[in-house]
Formats: structure tokens, C-alpha cells, sequence
């Protein structure tokens, strides 16, 4: 049933959005990974981040898809609760952690062979600013290093449905994924190499800035 | 094979003529394909073959599109200008604080795509560039933010006459009178322009590529020659001639003329696309077209070539001068 209401929702809704009503321009398709465990790393500018980076994989997949999103957000009310952990099946995460381990729900993922969505800009901020990665990744890939990092630069939906905004402009936007990245041996040159590749994604377009 | 009804058998018969130009550009460019050599070429000549495939779905949707009915070909013609729009607003630099104003703009295409399905001319013709012109700016204003104002009037407003408006004067054809739109009515009128300007861009190309030396523009098109312009020039006057008795209520001489309109017309919309594009440091203007680039790549030619014929057609044979 949930996996139903999954495969219709982005069937008849997503797909369509995104084909029609915004327009998507994807590069690299070829880095994106086949099958599980991975880790899909991407900048983050709107709501539609996940849904887009989620349409990107073949209808059949989309159950091994697991976004993590914040707990005290996604988690807020009733409809909205219902709404994420169904049909979009996102890992919930408490923000300011408590727990002994706080990436034991993202490790029990990947070791079911599922693909993570991770956001490290940690909020979708100012839309179309990139923020300074966190370091939750790092630890991710230390702890399950047979699991690729795949980094994916987005732009153009925080200027269709930004923070904020409830009424959704046409924009055509651009995915760009890049070859994935595996574990370096230590945190700092994991987060630079990351950064180094992120910022050479968003180099490969000429996007204008958005103020 | 029975002529679907309402449709002026011209049309039809224009129609086959297209798509046996077709089948032969395919054989022509597979042979092409296995007479080549080395890896340049192999990769050349994939491209090319890329388009051609392009060409035959872009062809059949447009048949689809012209043959339904006029109300369907309204709606297409005006979701072609949509995504051109859309991929136009998509490259340049816009504002957060103008995102209603451009919801707004996006509304004015079913607008004007309305009034050219009624013939209207005096609402087609104010609609952008008299009422949205004025209504932009003052939004804006209202809006209340100075900082790049000039900057976002100029570039929305052009935006929308270049790709809206121009492109809008495609059903304005479609939708002239029957007394006034000859033998093939709207659809003929609109399936010369579409396919001359289009025949034009492959014409120039082919050309271009076979005796091209002399270029014409090298700091915005570097690809563009002399010897393209003319031979797409010649070729689009005789492919005129020959289509213009069948498709339009013009007689030999006069269809030569408006071939000659539309492939100066389609070379100047080409290269003016080719500046915005040069300007804001991008090649294509988007990924949907394998083998063409965006919508913007593909229709470049006909935001030109259309408001050029329409208003030619409409100042000399639709008021009866000719």
C-alpha cells in the first residue's frame, strides 16, 4: 500500500510537475548509483530538492530511497508526519541529537542496501546560497565506508519554491551529479574533498545569481 | 489513406512532402554515418544523426498538433512559447522580489495566445507591448525595491516581446480569416512559415558546412558565413516558389518575395538568440532538444521570421493591397 501510494504520487504528481510546470536539466545521470548502499550528498534550496533528486531514479526504486529530514519539522503535525514518513519515507532526525548515536537510524539504512538522502547544508537557508557542509556525513562514510558518497550540485528550484514561499514560479533547474567520492581516511580531507567537488558542480554551469 | 476531416488537403499533401524530405535526410545521414572515418567524424556524425531523430519527433508532434484542430494547435503553439519563456526567465538573472511579477508574466501567454485564437489584432497587438509594458514597471515599483530595477523591467519585458509576442503571431496566422487566408487557410499559412523558417536553419547549415568561409558575425555566431546565408537564402526562395501557390493565397512571384523575408528574418532571430546566449556565457539555451540544445535553440529563427511574415501578410494581403 505505502509503496503504492509512493509510485502513484510521483507517477501522476512529481513527474508531471517536473516535466511540465518546471523543466529539468540533468547532467552526469551516469554517476548516479544503480543500487545500495549509497549516500546521495546534495546542497539544499527548497522542499522540492528531495522530491526532484527522488524523480531522478527509475519508479521502480523508489521505495530503497530514504531522505533524512529533521524530526521536529517533517514531525510537526499529523498530515504532514503522515505525508513524509509514507509517501516520501524519510528517515526522521533529531536536530541537536541527544541519542548515543546519532546516525544509527542513517547506518541501519545502508546496511539494508538503501540509498540516503542527505542534505549536510543541514536547513534549506537562504535559497540559492550554498552553506558550509556539516560534518554528520564524514562520520557517515567513516562508519559505513563501503558505502559511496555521491555529491550532487542543484540549482534554479530555490528560485521556483524558495523558504518561505508557498506559490510556485516556473523555472527550468539544473541537477548536476558528479563521480562519487569514497572514504579518505580522516574527517577534514573527506569534508575538503567534498567541498572541492561541490564547487567544481556548480562550476560546470553558468547560473546568474539570485537575489 | 483518407485526409482527416477539416483538414485543406494542401496541408496534407505538404505535410508528406516534409516528411519525405525527412526519410531522405535520414538515409542521407545514415549512409553519411558508415562512410565515416576517424573518431571526429564517427562523433560529428553522431550528432547529426541525433538530430535528425530530434527532427522526426518535433515534426510528428507539430503534425499532430496542426492536423487535431485549431483550438489544439492554439494550445500548442502557446506551450512551445511557454517553455521558451520559461527557459529564457531560467538563464537570466532575476530578482526574489519580482517572483509574483513573473508569475504574472507567465499568465500573459494564455492571455495572448487567447486573443490571437479570436483574430483579435487590436488586443493582440496592445496586450504586451502596450498594457503589460506599462504594468510591469509599475509592480514593480510597487513593489517597492529600486535596487536593479532597470535591469529587471528591461530584460522581463524584453523577454516577453521576444518570446511571447513574437512567437504569438504563429497563431495569429492560424486564426486569419478564411476569405483572406487562401487555398490552405491558417494551417497553410502557419505550416509555410514553420517549415520554410525551419527548412531555412537546415539549408544554412548544410551550406555552410559545404562551401562555408567567409564569416558574417564571428564575435557572435563564429559558425555563421556568407555562403550559408545565401545558399539557405536560395534555397528557401525556391522551396517558397514551389509551396507558397499551395499553402498561401500567393502567386509565384510574391511566395519568392515572403521566402526571402523569412530567411533573412529566421538568419537576424538566429543570431540575436546567439547574442543573448554569447552575453550570458552559455552555449545552448537548455538540454530538452537531444541534438538541438532548449526550445529557445530550436525556435531562435521564428521569433523573427514570424511577426515579419504575419505583419507582411497582414499590411499587403490580408487589408487586400495585393
Amino acid at each position: 500500500m505505502k509503496r503504492a501510494l509512493q509510485f502513484a504520487f510521483f507517477l501522476f504528481i512529481v513527474r508531471p510537475v517536473l516535466l511540465i510546470v518546471l523543466g529539468m536539466n540533468v547532467r552526469g545521470r551516469e554517476h548516479l548509483p544503480e543500487k545500495g548502499p549509497a549516500v546521495l550528498v546534495a546542497n539544499h534550496n527548497s522542499h522540492l530538492d528531495t522530491l526532484t533528486l527522488m524523480a531522478l531514479f527509475p519508479l521502480k526504486d523508489l521505495h530503497l530511497l530514504r531522505p533524512a529530514a529533521a524530526a521536529d519539522y517533517f514531525l510537526a503535525n499529523k498530515w504532514l508526519a503522515w505525508f513524509a514518513s509514507t509517501v516520501i519515507n524519510i528517515i526522521p532526525l533529531t536536530r541537536g541529537a541527544v541519542k548515543k548515536n546519532p546516525l544509527a537510524d542513517l547506518e541501519a539504512a545502508l546496511d539494508r542496501s538503501e540509498i540516503l538522502i542527505l542534505f549536510p547544508e543541514g536547513s534549506r537557508g537562504e535559497p540559492e546560497k550554498r552553506a558550509e557542509f556539516k560534518r554528520g556525513v564524514a562520520y557517515l562514510a567513516k562508519a559505513r565506508p563501503d558505502a559511496p558518497v555521491h555529491p550532487v550540485f542543484m540549482h534554479g528550484l530555490g528560485k521556483a519554491l524558495p523558504k518561505g514561499s508557498l506559490i510556485l514560479v516556473p523555472f527550468n533547474c539544473d541537477v548536476i551529479a558528479g563521480e562519487p567520492i569514497a572514504w579518505t581516511g580522516d574527517a577534514a580531507s573527506f569534508m575538503g574533498e567534498l567541498e572541492t567537488r561541490m564547487t567544481a558542480l556548480a562550476g560546470e554551469g553558468h547560473f546568474q545569481p539570485w537575489e | 489513406m483518407p485526409i482527416p476531416e477539416g483538414l485543406p488537403e494542401n496541408v496534407f499533401y505538404a505535410i508528406a512532402v516534409i516528411y519525405g524530405l525527412l526519410i531522405f535526410a535520414s538515409v542521407v545521414v545514415a549512409v553519411m554515418k558508415r562512410m565515416a572515418l576517424g573518431e571526429a567524424q564517427t562523433e560529428a556524425m553522431a550528432e547529426l544523426s541525433k538530430r535528425v531523430t530530434s527532427w522526426w519527433f518535433m515534426i510528428t508532434i507539430f503534425t499532430v498538433a496542426i492536423v487535431t484542430n485549431r483550438i489544439v494547435s492554439t494550445v500548442f503553439l502557446a506551450f512551445m512559447t511557454f517553455l521558451a519563456f520559461k527557459e529564457y526567465l531560467s538563464l537570466i538573472q532575476t530578482r526574489r522580489v519580482d517572483r509574483l511579477i513573473l508569475l504574472f508574466a507567465y499568465w500573459t501567454i494564455p492571455a495572448q495566445f487567447y486573443f490571437a485564437h479570436l483574430n483579435s489584432y487590436g488586443l493582440f497587438l496592445t496586450f504586451i507591448p502596450v498594457w503589460t509594458f506599462l504594468f510591469i514597471p509599475m509592480a514593480m515599483t510597487l513593489a517597492g525595491k529600486t535596487e536593479g530595477f532597470l535591469r529587471a523591467v528591461g530584460t522581463i519585458s524584453w523577454g516577453l516581446m521576444i518570446t511571447v509576442f513574437a512567437l504569438s503571431h504563429t497563431a495569429m496566422l492560424l486564426a486569419a480569416d478564411e476569405s483572406v487566408a487562401g487555398p490552405a487557410g491558417g494551417a497553410g499559412l502557419l505550416l509555410f512559415l514553420v517549415a520554410l523558417t525551419q527548412f531555412n536553419d537546415v539549408a544554412q547549415f548544410t551550406w555552410g558546412k559545404l562551401f562555408g568561409r567567409h564569416k558574417i558575425v564571428p564575435k557572435v555566431s563564429p559558425k555563421k558565413t556568407w555562403e550559408g546565408f545565401l545558399g539557405g537564402l536560395a534555397s528557401t526562395i525556391l522551396g517558397a516558389a514551389i509551396a507558397g501557390p499551395y499553402l498561401t493565397p500567393l502567386p509565384f512571384y510574391y511566395a519568392a518575395a515572403a521566402g526571402a523575408m523569412i530567411a533573412i528574418a529566421g538568419f537576424l532571430g538566429d543570431i540575436t538568440i546567439s547574442a543573448f546566449k554569447r552575453d550570458l556565457g552559455v552555449k545552448d539555451s537548455g538540454g530538452l532538444i537531444p541534438g538541438h540544445g532548449g526550445i529557445l535553440d530550436r525556435v531562435d529563427s521564428l521569433t523573427y521570421a514570424a511577426p515579419v511574415f504575419y505583419h507582411a501578410m497582414h499590411f499587403f494581403v490580408f487589408s487586400g493591397r495585393v
